[in-house]
């Protein structure tokens, strides 16, 4: 029996048994999890384990076959299209790539859901989008066009565009992939900051472990499709779970296979499988 | 034979399948189309910028020397049964009823359909419609609709442009090279014209804006988000853009007759 949160529980976000399956692959089978009001909460897990998926489930971009996800109460599947919107208007989502518009400069970015959803005066827009652009560090690029940002500049701006509506709920999707030390660091200080000055609650999807541990209040590790184990970074790092400790470390011997599951290799190299 | 049979049944289900999810997705851009029109007609104009003004010189290029050809060619027909002077006439109709729509919406398949798709599918594949939604924005409506309303429209307009540009080039063969008379020129032109060709331009332009835009839009759309999928997205543009409107024009000209 699906029982909806209250919308001023603790719970921001519940997932209730969630299945979801692409074709004959189920990614999640009973997967249930809470997130928590004003905490940093991150999904990790083994590559391929759908942890992007999950995002755009709780986002609704997805439905799932069954169960149920409920945000500040309310059962997104519930929510016509314009309620989804207004629903979506409390998210800010950073793309792994930082899906900055090619055809608009990084001031335009910014600017976008300002100019989309509310009818503030230019001096007013300018104002707002440089204060989020100052306080990612990069005012200075305001008249730079995508094209010319590296990652991390482009993942910076894109996190100045997810915070401009001032939402409550803020979700990374992989922020620190293929970043340099530098903007590594800063990107981790910045979704600790954001989460605490602006009291939202972030949701962190990543398999950097180390950069997962310092900003996490929370950490669930997904693997089969179900919450393989949840937690503090230092719970997880302890725990006994031969899966968590393989993932936490990184061991290359455990319960997640390295090689996808294939015929027998000697076999196939003399050919004997083709026969 | 069993499995022919259930391969053409699942061949004419997807189509089916197919085409009523293109008329849908037809309806629903134009559902968006007012509301675009009078709230962000500033995005609309852009993109009739996008679409009409920069393909605008691959059409007058084309336009010129189609219309030369014309006149070159009919000018060695008619000379031979002395009727030289009806040249005018020849190069109007061809033009405005046939070669000058069609013509138009090849090359606008070419130019801007293709710059369309793909502009649209490497938004898919770089996640800008996905963060898009993400945002509250609906993107059929912030990015679809204005770029197929501006095809839309962009397409009557160069066609006018490459009928014009056509006939300047049957012109100058014709009158300056071929020394056709240019009063008979124009004025046999003028008489052989009705209402109902000018009708025709009017039908067979519009019908194929439509068409080339919304295929345009539909592919971008729907392209598997990959290098791949968006560079087959945008060849099936021009492939199906082109076929649909030979069978539109060979329909609009039999029924118009």
């Amino acid at each position: 029996m699906l029982r909806p949160v209250s919308a001023y529980s603790e719970n921001l976000i519940e997932i209730h048994d969630l299945m979801y399956s692409r074709g004959a692959r189920v990614i999640f089978k009973d997967l249930n999890l809470t997130i928590k009001r004003g905490e940093v909460t991150a999904f990790m897990g083994p590559s391929g384990t759908g942890k992007t998926t999950l995002l755009r489930l709780i986002t609704r971009q997805l439905i799932p076959q069954q169960g149920a996800i409920f945000v500040n109460g309310v059962d997104i599947a519930t929510l016509n299209q314009s309620e989804l919107y207004l629903l979506r208007r409390r998210f800010g989502m950073l793309f792994q790539n930082g899906a900055l518009l090619t055809d608009i400069n990084v001031f335009e970015n910014v600017a976008f859901p300002l100019r989309e959803h509310t009818r503030l005066s230019n001096r007013l827009i300018r104002h707002v989008v440089l204060t989020k652009l100052h306080a990612v560090g990069l005012r200075g690029a305001a008249d730079m066009m995508p094209s010319e940002l590296s990652g991390g500049m482009a993942r910076r701006v894109a996190l100045a565009r997810a915070m401009v509506m001032d939402p409550e709920i803020l979700i990374y999707d992989e922020p620190f992939v293929g970043l340099d030390p530098i903007s590594m660091g800063v990107i981790v200080r910045l979704v600790r900051r954001m989460n605490d000055a602006l009291g939202i609650t972030s949701i962190v999807v990543s398999h950097d472990v180390a950069e997962v541990s310092t900003v996490a209040d929370c950490s669930y590790l997904i693997s089969d499709g179900k919450v393989a184990a949840s937690g503090s970074p230092d719970e997880l790092r302890t725990a006994n779970s031969e899966l968590v400790r393989q993932f936490m470390h990184g061991m290359a011997d455990g319960p997640v296979a390295f090689h996808f599951e294939a015929p027998n290799y000697a076999e196939q190299l003399l050919g004997r499988d083709t026969e | 034979m069993k499995a022919l049979i259930r391969d053409l049944h699942s061949t004419v289900l997807e189509f089916v399948r197919t085409f009523g999810a293109f008329q849908l997705f037809f309806l629903r851009l134009l559902r968006h189309t007012p509301k675009m029109l009078l709230k962000r007609p500033r995005l609309v104009i852009k993109q009739i910028y996008n679409a009409g003004a920069l393909s605008l010189v691959i059409i007058m290029v084309c336009g010129f020397f189609v219309g030369a050809v014309l006149g070159l060619l009919g000018h060695n027909i008619l000379a031979r049964f002395n009727a030289e002077d009806a040249i005018g006439t020849l190069v109007a109709f061809a033009l405005i009823k046939q070669l000058g729509p069609v013509f138009t919406a090849l090359l606008f398949a070419g130019r801007a359909g293709t710059a369309l798709s793909s502009e649209i599918g490497l938004m898919k594949a770089t996640d800008q419609l996905s963060a898009m939604e993400m945002m509250a924005v609906n993107p059929v409506r912030r990015v679809l609709v204005p770029r197929f309303v501006g095809a839309s429209v962009a397409l009557p307009l160069l066609v006018a442009i490459f009928i014009c540009v056509g006939l300047l080039g049957a012109h100058l063969v014709t009158i300056e090279l071929l020394q056709v008379d240019a009063g008979a020129f124009w004025q046999q032109m003028r008489l052989a014209l009705a209402d109902k060709d000018i009708f025709e331009f009017i039908v067979k332009s519009v019908a194929f804006g439509i068409v080339a835009g919304l295929i345009a839009v539909w592919e971008g759309y729907n392209a598997i988000p990959t290098a791949e999928g968006v560079g087959l997205a945008t060849t099936r543009t021009v492939v199906i853009t082109a076929i649909s409107v030979l069978i539109l024009n060979f329909m609009i000209t039999a029924v118009l007759l």
